[in-house]
């Protein structure tokens, strides 16, 4: 078996309040492997951005990560000093930001913010730089007479593709995108997904891919975790999971959003709202608003569990290598229709 | 370009409508310089006298209209007529030789100030909550809200009159004359130590806190976490990133301040007897020294005027959001 590009262990990251401190990403595991595209999924705040921002460890304060292994390569970046770190970035991993608008600097010419990354990492003269300027950006699809305009004069889509441009610059065998397509409208979006579904066959990165958008995600990962309130609660392969969801959550999770192409079914919410981080359930942290909950669920935490297919599960429903189809029983219980 | 004319149309506009107060406002004002003598003298003049000295003065009867194309016209010119107060001297010379002094001690001040407050803001920021940023502000604040003429005063009397260790008035030591020599040099400069310092003192607080806020600002935005995970060097996120962003409105207000650098030391060169503008705009008041008033109104409407222009220049390299408006 070969070894995972990407293998994060155990990480934690807390955000250090005045009134305690919240676990965001409580010891989440994960691996990808060289070529994979691994999705993370899960709403808002439940700690996929952060996880992304601590594999680059460019957190802001107040978030902290106290404890794991993130290994790239073999080698755990959380034991990099300064000086590694500015190497490791970007030539290693580079990241698509959220918002496209706001993670350009607005006072730099497009072709300078792609040139000052190739600079900062390797030594490059100035024409040269700006000769592979070029090159990224008709790679992209972006005129290349455009690297002297100012981000304020590309449109929300353009501006996405020179940040992509800028992420491809070091040719880095993997790439971050936090919801790159989020603030894009759908036409948009589809070009966009459909222009990294080929950059990705061209260049051979790993994708860690950042969404809440399930069918998106579905379509464009290899593997896909759920996350729930700072846990990965379920991993699967994209072909099997929405198929035969095998934690409670998942299963709410999809039948919260209507399919396009597949069976008509029942639009069902998920009850409840995600816990209060300052002080999580002692058990399994979806308990409270679980349908099929049980008496241990909320003294002890499940840990992700193989169920076998390359599947993982942190649910005390399954056992090890023994999963259990959920959809009847969630069927079957009382659970809120919208 | 277009840019540019449209902004020099606007200071053409600007400037052609505070002349015109400019000459109107004075006139507003009762009385008049030949007739406030008059009263001085109380009746020892006979009204030949008065007419005589209206002459000299440039005062006239004639419609006004007439005086605002008379105006006009020796404006554009140069020639501002007579100065009362300093009598004979032509107002132009009066502001000549006054207005160097306000332009080294003002641009000197205020450039240091600026200068220091927004690298110890950026520093401020860049360490937040580390020393420089817990220890200066409220320091600075402190400096800062001392009412400023008590502060100069007691720098004064510490420094120049008790201590003894820097000169008491006037902007170089008695007996030299304006020369290029080091002797000169270093005169101008220690006598510039205490009025300079003492405007520094006070302002340099609002630099700072306003470029450290602003960078504050900055740093929280998405672009300052692109370029940290670009593997750019610190020295590079600091300056190319988030100082170059979070300066902006530092510089607008830099521009504001530095128009006002001609009339802002008054209260400065009347407690250092610092022979500059300011001062001369005080005798000019005190003695309805109409002509020396409009000089000096037009020359700082004037230093407004070009320094916003500068301003607009500097931000067109800043700023490139503003060159397509």
């Amino acid at each position: 078996m070969t070894e995972p590009l990407l293998d994060v262990r155990d990480l934690r990251v807390e955000y250090k309040a005045l009134r305690g401190s919240v676990r965001a990403v409580n010891d989440v595991s994960f691996q990808i492997m060289p070529g994979e595209v691994y999705g993370l999924a899960g709403e808002s705040g439940c700690g996929k951005s952060t996880i992304a921002l601590s594999i680059l460890r460019v957190l802001n304060p107040p978030a902290v990560i106290t404890g794991g292994q993130v290994l790239f390569k073999g080698r755990d970046v959380l034991d990099m000093n300064d000086d590694q770190l500015e190497q490791f970035r970007w030539s290693e991993v580079a990241m698509v930001f959220q918002s496209a608008m706001n993670s350009l600097n607005p006072v730099m010419r497009i072709g300078d913010q792609i040139a000052d990354a190739i600079q900062a990492h390797e030594r490059v003269s100035d024409k040269d730089a700006e000769e592979r300027s070029v090159e990224l950006l008709k790679v992209v699809g972006i005129d290349p007479n455009r690297r002297r305009a100012y981000p304020h004069e590309l449109s929300g889509g353009m501006r996405q593709r020179a940040v992509i441009a800028i992420a491809l610059s070091l040719n880095p065998p993997m790439l971050i995108m936090d919801e790159p397509t989020t603030a894009l409208d759908v036409v948009v979006q589809q070009e966009i997904m459909m222009q990294l579904r080929e950059l990705k066959e061209q260049f051979g990165f790993s994708v860690l891919f950042i969404t809440h958008d399930l069918s998106l995600l579905v379509e464009f990962s290899d593997r896909i975790g759920i996350m729930y309130a700072g846990d990965i609660v379920e991993e699967a392969p994209s072909s099997q999971l929405f198929d035969d969801p095998q934690h409670p959550y998942t299963w709410g999770l999809m039948h919260s959003f209507p399919l396009v192409h597949g069976p008509r079914m029942a639009l069902t919410g998920i009850p409840g709202s995600p816990p209060d981080l300052l002080s999580p359930p002692p058990g399994c942290r979806f308990a409270p608003r679980c349908s099929l909950v049980m008496p241990q669920c909320s003294t002890s935490r499940p840990l992700l569990t193989p169920t076998g297919n390359r599947r993982n599960v942190a649910c005390y429903l399954h056992e090890q290598g023994r999963p259990v189809t959920i959809s009847p029983l969630m069927e079957s219980r009382g659970t809120v229709t919208v | 370009m277009r840019f540019i004319l449209r902004r020099l149309g606007f200071y053409a506009l600007a400037f052609w409508a505070s002349i015109t107060l400019n000459f109107f406002l004075p006139r507003l004002m009762p009385g008049d310089p030949a007739s406030a003598m008059f009263a001085r003298f109380q009746g020892r003049l006979d009204p030949a006298t008065i007419d005589a000295m209206r002459a000299a003065y440039g005062l006239s009867d004639a419609p006004l209209w007439r005086q605002y194309l008379t105006y006009l016209q020796s404006v554009l010119t140069g020639d501002f007529g007579l100065s009362i107060s300093y009598f004979p001297s032509p107002v132009i010379d009066v502001i000549r030789t006054s207005m160097w002094w306000t332009v080294v001690l003002g641009s000197v001040a205020l450039l240091l100030s600026f200068t220091i407050g927004t690298v110890l803001g950026i520093f401020g920021a860049w360490r937040r909550s580390g020393w420089v940023d817990s220890v200066l502000p409220p320091m600075l604040l402190f400096t800062g809200s001392f009412p400023y003429f008590w502060l100069a005063t007691l720098a004064l009397f510490l420094l120049g009159f008790k201590y003894d260790l820097l000169p008491l008035r006037h902007a170089y030591q008695a007996g030299l004359s304006p020369e290029l020599s080091w002797e000169f040099f270093r005169s101008v400069l220690t006598h510039l130590i205490m009025p300079a310092g003492t405007i520094i003192l006070v302002s340099i607080g609002g630099w700072m806190l306003g470029m450290r806020n602003a960078m504050i600002s900055v740093l929280s935005e998405d672009y300052i976490t692109m370029a940290d995970a670009k593997g750019l060097s610190d020295r590079r996120v600091m300056f190319s990133y988030a100082a170059r962003n979070a300066m902006l409105p530092s510089v607008t207000a830099f521009g504001m301040a530095l128009g006002f650098v001609i009339s802002g030391a008054l209260v400065t060169e009347t407690v250092f007897s610092y022979p500059g503008l300011g001062w001369s705009l005080l005798t000019a008041v005190r003695q309805l020294d109409y002509p020396l008033m409009q000089g000096i109104f037009l020359m700082i409407t004037l230093a407004v005027l070009v320094a916003n222009f500068i301003v607009d220049l500097i931000y067109l390299r800043l700023d490139p959001r503003v060159r397509t408006g």
